[in-house]
């Protein structure tokens, strides 16, 4: 079933002055109920834009965006809100921090949307301790933790909410590999708890090609490639032509193919790849021995 | 919502405005603030209406885009023209209620609300086609001469620059905080004033969080480069007079002396 559908959704910034300039144009999209969903995109694409409209926070300029279903221009603030079921991480969301301490500052969410305090309290600690933040850190100001923590204490935020949909904007923006991968298999294990469907943006061709089952390609407000990772990264030459790149693991087979080896090029991860090797060589070594 | 402050607003065009030195502009701007006080009857108010017109032509700036920083005046119009209307004392017009229209009355209203309009519409032509950049250049160069009296002139310029700089910037972080806050179900419409008030805290604390880290990164950045001070200090781009701003400052001489005589002199008869 489709949670979120987007329709002939455009959207301009500055509508009706000189400088509007078209975010979106004309997208048809349907995200399908706890799938994963990659957006890649070189800046000013439009990814942002479009995380934007499906939690209601950007109202399209023409077209509609339903969920499951309903018309989300129609939600208003409050309890019903569609933030309490699309949830929204923002890029560097440690920056919206306000709290006096960790704790109330995720519990700022629930409250908004009609939780008791109490209630609103263990969603933040359950929310704080799935992302790896023990309760002796609770009570502390934000500007004590690392930027990690930080990080996470922001997510925490969202996941407090236990939104159905979980929008990430570069969620891994400026961490180091340690702690990308380590908030990657985090947010992972989280959706397969919540069973949450997500849809995250990131400059990782390496992250889309290991964690997500489909993957969307937008160039200039357009969703110009919509498959597999193992089909969008097929046409390398087109993904270049737009300012992105092929995962680290394909562009080494790749490369052997093109330096003269027999090596087939459908790798996405690093284990793949090592794979094909090992079949090339043994291919190799066989007609080597027939010979 | 940044977006709809037009005050401060540089539109990139290539105009003879836009080509004129920033000290000419500056000089111009404040003279035809002062010259709207004279405007004191129609003929004066006619010559300053073509000055107005003749420049914001030749900007080549969007009329409409003026127009959408007098929103931000609206109330202020609205209040300046309600007041005085019904409050100067004179021939009587139209009564309503207890108030009473008088002739000098709308007389007065509307020259206020023209004086107003002119003001902020003068003095957003001159940031819509000067960049900030050069705005402060100038103002250093034009001012430079307080130096003599210990005013410490390049100092003020580059606060000014980097304040005007930051606006921009402090907008766009105060939009993307505002979402982030309300994709966590804020809201800041609804409520009475203290829930409102409390409503900012999730919005200014990170704000200023952002605006300090900034400052500091800029500062470094400056010291990085050897900044320090205005003390033998060379220009990129000097300014230097030309003569389409000689041109500049004879219209504008003319100008301030026609409407000062008009002033005083009108043609035709009182209004």
């Amino acid at each position: 079933m489709n949670i979120i559908r987007l329709e002939n959704v455009s959207y301009d910034y500055d509508a009706g002055l000189p400088f509007a300039a078209h975010a979106l144009k004309d997208i048809n999209l349907d995200i399908e109920e706890g799938s994963i969903v990659g957006l890649i995109g070189s800046t000013g694409s439009g990814k942002s834009t479009l995380l934007q409209q499906m939690n209601g926070l950007l109202r399209p300029t023409a077209g509609k965006v339903y969920f499951r279903g309903e018309d989300i221009a129609g939600r208003r603030s409050g309890a019903g809100n569609i933030c309490a079921q699309v949830g929204m991480v923002f890029q560097y969301p440690e920056n919206q921090l306000f709290g006096e301490d960790i704790v109330s500052d995720v519990m700022f969410g629930p409250l908004n949307i009609g939780c008791s305090k109490k209630e609103a309290w263990e969603r933040a600690a359950a929310a704080l301790k799935m992302l790896g933040i023990g309760e002796e850190d609770f009570r502390k100001s934000p500007f004590e933790l690392s930027g990690g923590q930080r990080r996470r204490a922001a997510i925490a935020g969202i996941i407090a909410m236990d939104p159905q949909v979980l929008l990430l904007d570069e969620p891994m923006a400026g961490l180091d590999a340690q702690g990308q991968k380590e908030l990657l298999d985090t947010i992972m294990s989280i959706r397969r708890k919540r069973k949450m469907t997500v849809i995250w943006s990131s400059h990782s061709m390496d992250d889309m090609a290991c964690y997500v089952q489909r993957l969307l390609v937008m160039h200039e407000g357009r969703i110009v490639r919509d498959g597999t990772p193992a089909q969008v990264f097929e046409d390398a030459d087109y993904l270049e032509s737009i300012g992105l790149g092929i995962p680290q693991a394909e562009a080494i087979v790749r490369a052997l193919k093109a330096a003269g080896a027999d090596v087939e090029t459908d790798a996405l991860t690093i284990g793949q790849a090592a794979d094909r090797i090992e079949e090339a060589c043994r291919r190799a070594r066989t007609q080597k021995e027939g010979a | 919502m940044g977006r709809s402050v037009t005050i401060g607003q540089y539109y990139p065009a290539d105009s003879p405005i836009h080509r004129l030195d920033p000290r000419v502009k500056l000089l111009g701007t404040l003279v035809f603030l002062v010259t709207v006080f004279f405007i004191k009857n129609i003929d004066s108010f006619v010559l300053a209406t073509a000055f107005l017109v003749l420049v914001i032509v030749l900007s080549r700036v969007p009329f409409r885009l003026m127009l959408k920083g007098m929103r931000a005046i609206l109330a202020i119009l609205v209040l300046t023209f309600v007041l005085s209307i019904f409050t100067v004392p004179g021939q009587p017009l139209a009564h309503l209620g207890a108030l009473t229209i008088t002739r000098e009355g709308l007389r007065t209203a509307l020259y206020m609300c023209m004086r107003l309009f002119y003001l902020v519409t003068g003095a957003s032509i001159m940031t819509l086609t000067t960049t900030p950049a050069k705005l402060t250049d100038g103002m250093e160069k034009g001012l430079r001469f307080l130096r003599v009296f210990h005013v410490p002139v390049h100092e003020i310029a580059m606060m000014m620059s980097i304040a005007l700089r930051f606006i921009p910037i402090l907008m766009d972080e105060l939009d993307r905080i505002m979402k982030a806050q309300k994709a966590r179900g804020a809201d800041f419409q609804s409520g009475g004033l203290i829930t409102r008030v409390k409503g900012l805290i999730p919005i200014l604390v990170p704000l200023f969080v952002s605006a300090v880290r900034k400052a500091e990164d800029l500062a470094n950045a400056m010291e990085a480069r050897c900044y320090h001070g205005g003390e033998g200090r060379t220009r990129m781009k000097p300014l230097v007079y030309g003569k389409r701003d000689a041109a500049a400052y004879l219209l504008l001489a003319i100008y301030t002396a026609a409407v000062i005589l008009l002033g005083i002199f009108p043609l035709s008869a009182k209004l």
